[in-house]
């Protein structure tokens, strides 16, 4: 109760429009283009890092929170911001370590629930 | 009507008789569902941060659930009937990372778990990692020099 | 039998189709074609452990069918040929391995039904063999992860996708029998015009079409009006508009008799299968299920069967290729 309490709907709010828009840019990507959603989830991911790199990308993540963190750009932003703070302690060799450190806990759960989705679950046609 | 004999007027006679995708409904589609993994993701990370975890563990525990949740999805058939309704709305956010890592390890498991499952897994998530981490490293790499 | 014009084959002693027999799966059950295939799979997996071994066991029994249907045994087929899209036709190779009939491996993408009636009738005609059986398969679960993405990948699929036909058409080709006979066969050139676009098959595969109906006509000195029906393959709703268009300009009007067997196969409302049906199985199917009928009942006497086939696969794409297209013409009556 005292959880729901505490919710700021604003920020609610400032993250399902950030959050929306983001995708609406991968819509049009493709609708627009011929690219494949390999190809999509690949510009994210690097856009997002070279934003992160600059430090801009972060402002979207002060403003929208989880509607900037959670879109790919996201995921590629914490690799830089990783990367970088990685940096700022112990050199250049940080730049190896921090990327996927910031961005492991992701990655791992999704090569662990694969793997375990295998396991149990069986190819099944889409119904359209 | 006029001959085609250039493949620039049979590119141009293509166009005209090739239905376009239903953009602003792909979009509204994309916008809505987007938006809506992105609160809950915040509702988590709030619900995380009220109970005081730290922000970075936070955010992880936000990646790990919503990745959990698509995982299940995938395997009982359900996301990518999301995926066709939502397009860029369910494949964008972290949710799509992982169901194109789920969808062949399910997929590719008549070809054995080594080759099959372990190998296939990344095929469609493999050059976001590549050109992720690797962008990552080139930033790391600039901010040391500076 | 000899050749006519550029690259038409007329025959003397028109093979028979004795018999034809088709094998469908669960959505083309549901389209509007469905009471005419002689079997509909209730899912695609068929009890095997993978979509291979399903496509495998479909195109085993459709040949096992067309033989009991023909009340023939296999002792008496003297060859068969038989494709599919699957690397090496892998299909086709397991699902015929235990047949004991000399087995010949044919691809042209899904222009492989004609392609096989081709080669079959001239065997016939040739007095080379007296009953041969040409059977093609595809199903949409094999191709999808093949040739695009796993099933459980949220995608969304543009309009002008096609849908692999699930499913097997095999026919009996045999010099005796009292027809339909096949009396001429075009075999297509292959017709590149650069389309690059994997989600727009009908549009790389038409000129391929409309190069091997203008030959066909040219070389017989046959008008459209000849046939009661012109029947292409799997060009879809986008192809078949293409193809119908570029004739008239070219000064041959198909618009009253032409149809596709992709736009036949599946209600592109009610199923949202986007452009149509696609693959080795569609005309294979269509044709074995309905147009065979139809000409045993005489409800229609002429009609000429173009297969179209896309000659592409993923490492071409990946390389940025163009998609090649190829048409075999095959002249059926009654």
């Amino acid at each position: 109760m005292e959880f729901i309490q505490s919710i700021d709907w604003l920020q609610l709010l400032r993250c399902f429009i950030i959050g929306g828009v983001i995708c609406i840019i991968g819509q049009i990507l493709l609708d627009k283009t011929k690219l494949t959603p390999a190809r999509i989830l690949v510009i994210f991911v690097t856009t997002g890092a070279i934003l992160g790199g600059l430090g801009i990308y972060q402002y979207l993540i002060d403003f929208a929170g989880a509607g900037a963190t959670v879109p790919l750009t996201g995921f590629g932003a914490n690799l830089a911001k990783g990367a970088i703070e990685s940096v700022k302690e112990i050199g250049l060799l940080g730049a190896f370590i921090g990327g996927v450190k910031a961005s492991s806990g992701g990655i791992a759960a999704a090569i662990f629930f694969g793997y375990i989705a295998s396991l149990i679950a069986k190819p099944k046609i889409k119904k359209q | 009507m006029e001959q085609i004999n250039t493949q620039k007027q049979y590119d141009k006679l293509v166009k005209e008789k090739s239905p376009n995708s239903p953009i602003l409904k792909d979009c509204f589609n994309a916008f809505w569902v987007g938006g809506l993994i992105c609160t809950i993701g915040q509702i988590i990370l709030d619900f995380c941060l009220f109970n005081g975890m730290e922000q970075s563990l936070a955010s992880t525990v936000v990646s790990i659930s919503l990745i959990a949740i698509s995982a299940f999805l995938t395997s009982i058939n359900v996301f990518n009937r999301i995926g066709k309704f939502a397009g860029a709305g369910s494949l964008v956010p972290i949710t799509g990372f992982a169901n194109s890592i789920v969808s062949p390890a399910i997929e590719y498991k008549s070809e054995g778990y080594v080759m099959g499952v372990g190998g296939k897994m990344f095929t469609v998530a493999g050059p976001v990692l590549v050109f992720g981490i690797s962008t990552s490293i080139i930033v790391g790499i600039i901010a040391s020099i500076f | 039998m000899q050749k006519i014009g550029k690259q038409t084959i007329c025959f003397d002693n028109p093979p028979s189709i004795l018999e034809a027999a088709s094998i469908v799966g669960p959505k083309e059950a549901d389209g509007p074609m469905a009471s005419y295939f002689d079997k509909c799979l209730e899912d695609e997996f068929w009890g095997e452990k993978s979509w291979e071994k399903a496509e495998s066991k479909i195109i085993k029994e459709t040949v096992n069918l067309v033989v009991s249907k023909s009340n023939l045994s296999t002792n008496d087929i003297d060859y068969v040929f038989a494709g599919d899209l699957l690397n090496q036709c892998i299909s086709s190779d397991f699902g015929l391995r235990d047949s004991n009939i000399p087995y010949f491996g044919v691809f042209g993408a899904c222009s492989t039904f004609t392609e096989s009636m081709c080669l079959g009738s001239v065997f016939v005609e040739a007095n080379a063999a007296k009953n041969v059986i040409c059977a093609t398969s595809s199903h949409f679960c094999s191709a999808e992860k093949q040739f695009r993405f796993p099933l459980e990948l949220g995608t969304q699929r543009p309009p002008t996708a096609q849908w692999t036909v699930t499913g097997s058409g095999a026919v009996i080709l045999s010099s005796k029998g009292n027809g339909p006979y096949i009396t001429n066969i075009t075999p297509g050139k292959i017709v590149d015009m650069g389309i690059k676009d994997a989600n727009n098959m009908g549009a790389a595969m038409a000129p391929a079409a409309l190069d091997t109906l203008i030959t066909h006509f040219q070389d017989t000195g046959r008008k459209p009006s000849y046939y009661d029906a012109i029947i292409t393959g799997d060009l879809g709703h986008v192809g078949k508009e293409i193809l119908s268009e570029m004739a008239q300009s070219k000064g041959y009007n198909i618009n009253s008799n032409y149809n596709d067997c992709g736009v036949l196969m599946f209600d592109k409302e009610k199923q949202d299968t986007h452009a149509g049906g696609s693959g080795c199985a569609c005309i294979a199917t269509v044709f074995s299920g309905y147009f065979f009928k139809q000409l045993k009942d005489k409800k229609i006497k002429r009609i000429l069967l173009i297969a179209t086939g896309a000659l592409m696969n993923s490492t071409s794409m990946q390389q940025g290729e163009s998609i090649p297209g190829i048409a075999h013409a095959v002249s059926i009556e009654m």
